[in-house]
């Protein structure tokens, strides 16, 4: 049964279709790429997914559940997180916190026990601060964990984010672009982290990327978008070959 | 976790460290002690004054804890959440009057506000337990709960709002409780002063509420509830995709705030013991903002200091006033400090930061709960 499922779905801005009868079957523990021209509507498909749009028609269901009209937070809470293509920190708040704010659902307090500070509510306190350290081990940000967020390099604000991301402990995380603007050290950092996040975690992975090498490299499966619509899918080989996908996207000088 | 959750915990992130802490390390240096230190000091020094007899310095301190409460609730609101709010003392005023009204002795209830509903006409809050007076406790308590139970009516429909639009719209609040207090003649007395409220503000009750409003600001910025606040101030796209929702927390620090906003109505009521709607309105909200500001929005120590330094320099420049005969010059310069600080430290004395008692006694401390 696939973990993701998409039917016919659609979304226009004024007349304009920006997604246009998409669909998806994804299955679990597979690293599915998105690749497409700019304005192809990738981060529109994100959106969707995660709630942060409504689509004009189409399903989305994760595992049985309908989640097409849930609000973005919810969907969070069931299990899709993601990172954003302009990167979205909590700036003024320390690299721990941006963390913590993503785990502590998963150690709640009541009002009452936060307020009298009770046993429980420090045993709560000290684990999330240990999860959080941990998350943080993971993407290599240690030494940063009380750095406000702002502060910290490009490069390293990806990151953190991604950390955010995993700290939901989330079935399916959809990536925008998370090596745009790395350097190709930092682009093969992130490539290992996204293989660790899906060997280690069991964390499903969706991606979108410009970076054609990165793509051919660590997915599974890749769908090509062009005006709203999927013009190709396949396994990574198989898409590479295929007339239309070069004509529209590949053949471009800017990524051949 | 959800119900679809049927994978096995992420290994990599399961296992959790116990917290490692530097042992036996002295006692005095923990945060507890240090805390109960300053509360001790702070009780010696009330009792010191509250001996002394110099009703004038006793007025002053009196009125420095009931702008804590309204500076550190404000900070709460406005502070954490980013949601500014100028209605606030609106919900002051709602506690002063709704207190002062429960609180009114029978016999003077029947001879001034005699056109009370009857249910509201039997009902007085002055008996005392031995010599502690119950009643007025009672009736601050039921005032601000009744306050928050508006706030909470006011912000399902405004806390939707963000930037300029709800500052506009709380300001409104604050004009539509201006109109009520004066045509609810039967209640308020309308324009007219509202006075015979007997006076069981001291010192030891304002401080009492202040310390506990600072500790309830204190512990929800350290905590879930905090720090789900500030994530939607900062980016409530990025909150919401770590599954937060926006309202719960914008809600929770508005009712909580408006219940201590209240509370200092309360008090100031019974501290004044006349007053009429005019008290309740812009010069009260700048004053209260200034104080913020200056401290810094978002930080709790940025309050208390915010609240002191301004209530010294007010108190300063007034007898300054009384020397030169300048009169309004105090107003014209906490207004132009107030503008000073917005153009040149914007962020206030102390920005987002924190003083943290425990590190002013021991070098890098652990940032304290
Ligand atoms: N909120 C919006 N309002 C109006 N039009 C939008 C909105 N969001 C996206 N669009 C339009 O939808 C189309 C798809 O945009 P989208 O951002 O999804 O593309 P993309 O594939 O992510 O491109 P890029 O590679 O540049 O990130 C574009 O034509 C864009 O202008
Ligand atoms: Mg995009």
């Amino acid at each position: 049964m696939p973990l993701l499922q998409v039917i016919g779905l659609s979304k226009s801005f004024r007349g304009v279709r920006a997604l246009d009868g998409y669909t998806l079957q994804l299955s679990p523990l597979s690293i599915h790429g998105v690749i497409g021209p700019n304005g192809a509507g990738k981060t529109t498909l994100f959106n969707l997914l995660t709630g942060f749009l409504k689509p004009t028609s189409g399903t989305i269901h994760l595992l049985q559940q309908d989640i097409t009209h849930a609000p973005a937070y919810r969907i969070a809470q069931l299990g899709i997180a993601r990172t954003f293509q302009n990167i979205r920190l909590f700036g003024n708040l320390p690299v721990i916190e941006n963390v913590k704010v993503a785990l502590q659902s998963q150690f709640a307090n009541s009002l009452w026990a936060t307020l009298i500070s009770s046993r429980a509510f420090q045993q709560n306190e000290r684990e999330l601060e240990a999860r959080a350290e941990q998350c943080l081990e993971l993407v290599g940000l240690t030494s940063q964990r009380d750095q406000e967020a702002h502060n910290l390099p490009y490069g390293e604000q990806r990151k953190l984010e991604i950390a955010r991301a995993v700290a939901l402990n989330p079935k399916i995380l959809l990536l925008d672009e998370p090596t745009a603007g790395m350097n190709p050290n930092e682009t093969d950092e992130i490539l290992h982290l996204i293989r660790r996040l899906r060997d280690e975690l069991n964390i499903t992975i969706m991606l979108v990327a410009h970076d054609i090498p990165l793509i051919m490299n660590l997915c599974t499966h890749i769908q090509v978008l062009n005006y709203g619509r999927l013009i190709a899918e396949g396994a990574p080989q198989t898409v590479r070959t295929n007339p239309e996908v070069i004509a529209a996207y590949l053949g471009q000088a800017k990524y051949a | 976790m959800s119900t679809l959750d049927d994978r096995p915990a992420n290994p990599a992130i399961g296992e959790v460290r116990p917290n490692k802490r530097g042992g036996v390390a002295a006692l005095i240096q923990s945060p507890v002690a240090i805390r109960l230190g300053a509360l001790l000091i702070l009780a010696i020094g009330l009792s010191l004054l509250h001996l002394s007899g110099r009703v004038f310095w006793q007025g002053l301190v009196i009125n420095l804890g009931i702008f804590m409460i309204l500076v550190l609730s404000l900070n709460l609101a406005s502070g954490f959440t980013g949601v500014f709010s100028l209605g606030h003392i609106g919900f002051m005023a709602l506690g002063a009057y709704g207190s002062a009204i429960l609180t009114l002795p029978l016999a003077k209830k029947a001879d001034y506000l005699p056109n009370l509903p009857a249910w509201l006409a039997s009902i007085h809050f002055d008996f005392y337990l031995g010599p502690f007076p119950l009643g007025f406790l009672l009736a601050t308590l039921l005032a601000a709960g009744l306050v928050a139970g508006v706030a909470l009516l006011v912000g399902l429909v405004l806390m939707r709002l963000s930037g300029h639009f709800v500052a506009v719209a709380t300001l409104g609040f604050l004009v539509i409780v201006r109109v009520i207090l004066f045509n609810a003649d039967n209640f308020t007395r309308g324009s007219r002063t509202f006075s015979n409220v007997t006076p069981y503000t001291g010192l030891w009750w304002v401080w009492f509420w202040a310390i506990l409003t600072l500790y309830v600001v204190w512990r929800l910025k350290y905590s879930a509830y905090g720090r789900a606040m500030l994530a939607q101030r900062e980016d409530a796209l990025a909150a919401q995709a770590v599954g937060l929702a926006i309202m719960p927390p914008r809600l929770l620090a508005f009712v909580v705030s408006a219940f201590f906003t209240a509370v200092a109505g309360s008090l100031y009521a019974h501290f004044i013991t006349s007053f009429s709607p005019t008290v309740f309105y812009f010069d009260l909200t700048f004053r209260v903002i200034t104080m913020l500001i200056v401290g810094g929005l978002g930080s709790v120590s940025g309050s208390v200091l915010g609240t002191v330094v301004i209530i010294a320099l007010a108190e300063a420049l007034r007898r300054l006033e009384d020397v030169t005969l300048l009169y309004g010059m105090s107003q014209i310069t906490l207004a132009v400090i107030f503008i000073v600080i917005i153009l040149f430290r914007p962020n206030g004395l102390l920005g987002r930061r924190e003083i943290v008692l425990a590190r002013l006694f021991r070098k890098g401390g652990e940032p304290s709960p």
